[in-house]
């Protein structure tokens, strides 16, 4: 089992960073740290600021104040050895499409500081990862969206980086190449490598991210875990009752177990709010049933951290 | 450096893949070298010469008319830039005149001779085809220099032997008269090599476009910030580019230079002299290139005004024309581009000249490649931002 994040060791560390365009604050004051193994997830609406924060951290932009420390060095547009710890995978495309997935690949490996050796060696395990193994000879132009997004993926892997940082990697990504692109990173946080991950698709965070931090105009509004998130917004499950018999004394019996909050009949349903409602489920169908109430299906409604972003920020996260 | 190497190498790929980049550096220029050497073949003017076609007739017979021959005619017909077509009677030279077989017939009358020796006016006739007006004008300025200066011809002395008046009088002048004055021509570039050198240097500065302001189109797609983010300092990235530049420049001004010369027969003249002249070009084709990026904003931008400043560079510094031959603001401006610099150092080394009369020309190309590079240079932060 791992140790908490707290407990390992930090690859990236964000200091109050803060920059300005013109009259445009984009980023005000954020600071976070991922630490080894761990993916944390940048969670906010476009405009947010995350990709600008991805940038500075990066070394592609001068913060105007504020720091980032990359795997105990400090970073800066400057720093060579730091952005070596870093695999990074831009949001636009930025492959060459003129040139094969190999050329690619190779092109930035030796850029990386790799040897030629070493980087036909990894050119060829990059390729093997993003499957694409086989398309290897041909130029870029000809992939489709999804190989050309699995490839430019691929790229931020060349120098097994101890922190890759990915910035809404699959956006415009159709869903078979979205899930093969978030079971790599996954399999590549197993493996012991820090992500910082941005993202507007609640969906993602809520899969990939060991922890996560809402942004939104340029602030990090509250992070945490996703229990952590959601017990700060503290809202309760919204669990769906629908079944044959008297639903009033189901209702009745279910407010005697502590975690119901409240319980009511709304058309033909019983309708309950409750903590934990996963947890509790089997004890309140046992309950419910004992009161004379076949159960014929069960819908649970957690809060998530759409709910939490509206709670935190008054509006919805694709807004 | 080794990472400036990597981008130079990896840019030169993808140019050498881009066919529209071989058309710009070699196919267009070596094309349009060959279309003007054609429509200018018979186009004498300033530095570019020609075969003109004309007649001769000789109704005299005398010494002062084969004086005229082979003083005046042989001398033009020997560096191939006059063909004589010998006729025998003035009805004859009229009609090849007439049907344009010929574009200007000398005519030398009967008494030729015995009026040169008279000291009384000779007259030289030509007759004209309108259809050839610039033939007609060499000949009409071959027949006034012939005449003006028919009292004092010293070599027309061995030909009417040394006790002739008019070698007596000859004899007597203090600057003797050689033909080989008004041939000076041959120092000057043929049809086919000024349009080879002229189009060479033209495209060159489009050439090189393709090096340093591929940095814009790889802000624009992202691979710049890719490159930005991996542990390299950004001055590689502008030394990548400009290696890029620099080799495209060098590459195609070498692959045009033999390529006219094989195909169109241009005399580019000393290798070294040419070398130097090239490299320097060059250099300063990607400094001016190089600063058209830092100041463009977007790829189109930068493709626009790359493309007008190497248009405007290119025909005022006499790549199409010989623009020193207009004289006056025009040709004094043309100074200011290296392209007329250029073009003066292989005008120089036409005449088989050594590659020290380049040095003037190169200097003044690297003084232009100095100011405009340092300028680029000044803004070459903003060049390499993400």
């Amino acid at each position: 089992m791992l140790a908490s994040s707290s407990d390992r060791p930090a690859v990236l560390e964000v200091l109050e960073l803060r920059k300005r365009f013109g009259e445009l604050e984009a980023v005000r004051g954020v600071s976070f740290r991922v630490a080894e193994g761990e993916t944390y997830g940048l969670l906010g609406p476009n405009g947010a600021g995350k990709t600008t924060t991805i940038s500075m951290i990066c070394g592609l932009l001068e913060p105007d104040a504020g720091g980032v420390v990359v795997a105990g060095r400090p970073l800066t547009t400057r720093s060579v050895q730091a952005k070596a710890a870093i695999g990074y995978v831009p949001q636009e495309l930025a492959i060459y499409p003129d040139l094969s997935a190999r050329e690619n690949l190779r092109f930035f490996a030796r850029l990386y500081g790799l040897s030629r050796r070493e980087a036909e060696r990894r050119v060829e395990e990059v390729l093997g990862v993003i499957g694409l193994t086989d398309r290897a000879r041909e130029q870029t132009k000809r992939f489709s969206g999804g190989m050309q997004r699995r490839l430019n993926i691929g790229m931020g892997l060349l120098q097994k980086p101890r922190l890759l940082v990915l910035d809404e990697p699959t956006v415009g990504v159709d869903p078979q190449s979205r899930n093969a692109i978030l079971e790599s990173i996954e399999q590549l946080s197993a493996e012991g490598m820090g992500v910082l991950y941005t993202t507007h698709y609640m969906e993602e965070a809520e899969r990939l991210c060991d922890r996560i931090g809402i942004v939104d105009l340029g602030e990090l509004k509250a992070e945490g875990t996703r229990a952590e998130l959601v017990s700060l917004v503290g809202e309760k499950d919204r669990v769906q009752l629908e079944g044959a018999g008297d639903l009033e004394a189901g209702a009745a019996a279910s407010m005697q177990l502590g975690a119901v909050a409240a319980a009511s009949v709304q058309n033909g349903k019983i309708q309950l709010l409750v903590e934990g409602a996963r947890n509790l489920l089997p004890e309140l169908l046992l309950t419910v049933a004992a009161s004379g109430v076949r159960v014929g299906a069960v819908e649970v409604d957690e809060p998530n951290l759409e709910a939490v972003f509206l709670h935190l920020t008054g509006k919805a996260l694709r807004d | 450096m080794q990472a400036a190497l990597l981008i130079a190498a990896k840019d030169l790929r993808q140019r050498l893949r881009d066919r529209s980049a071989i058309g710009i550096a070699v196919v267009v220029p070596l094309a349009l070298a060959a279309i003007f050497g054609l429509i200018f073949h018979n186009v004498t003017s300033g530095g570019v010469s020609c075969t003109c076609k004309l007649g001769l007739v000789d109704e005299d017979h005398g010494a002062a008319a084969r004086a005229f021959e082979t003083q005046a005619i042989r001398p033009l017909e020997r560096e191939g830039l006059i063909s004589v077509r010998r006729e025998p009677t003035l009805a004859a030279g009229r009609m090849a005149t007439d049907s344009g077989t010929v574009g200007a017939t000398f005519v030398l009358g009967r008494g030729f001779t015995r009026a040169i020796d008279g000291g009384r006016p000779a007259k030289v006739l030509v007759l004209a085809d309108v259809g050839s007006p610039i033939t007609v004008q060499v000949a009409a300025s071959i027949a006034r220099f012939y005449a003006s200066r028919s009292d004092t011809i010293r070599l027309a002395g061995t030909v009417l032997g040394p006790n002739s008046a008019t070698a007596l009088r000859a004899a007597a002048t203090a600057q003797p008269i050689s033909l080989l004055d008004i041939s000076t021509t041959s120092k000057q570039l043929s049809t086919g090599t000024f349009y080879a050198a002229g189009m060479a240097v033209f495209f060159l500065f489009f050439t090189v476009q393709f090096g340093i302001l591929s940095v814009i189109d790889e802000r624009r797609d992202g691979t710049l910030a890719r490159m930005l983010a991996a542990p390299i300092r950004r001055s590689s990235v502008l030394g990548g580019k400009l290696l890029t530049s620099l080799a495209l420049g060098v590459l195609s001004m070498t692959v045009l230079a033999v390529a006219t010369h094989l195909l169109l027969g241009a005399q580019w003249g000393n290798l070294l002299g040419v070398a130097i002249l090239v490299v320097s070009g060059v250099l300063a084709a990607t400094a001016v290139m190089a600063l058209v990026a830092t100041v463009a904003h977007t790829s189109d931008q930068a493709q626009a005004w790359g493309s007008m400043v190497a248009l405007v560079l290119g025909m005022l510094g006499g790549t199409f024309f010989p623009v020193s031959h207009a004289g006056g603001a025009l040709a004094l401006l043309s100074l200011a581009t290296p392209q007329a610099w250029f073009m003066r150092g292989i005008q120089d080394l036409a005449g088989g000249a050594s590659a020290r009369v380049v040095l003037g020309p190169t200097l003044a190309i690297l003084v232009f490649a100095v100011i405009t590079g340092s300028l680029a240079f000044a803004r070459s932060k903003r060049l390499v931002a993400s």
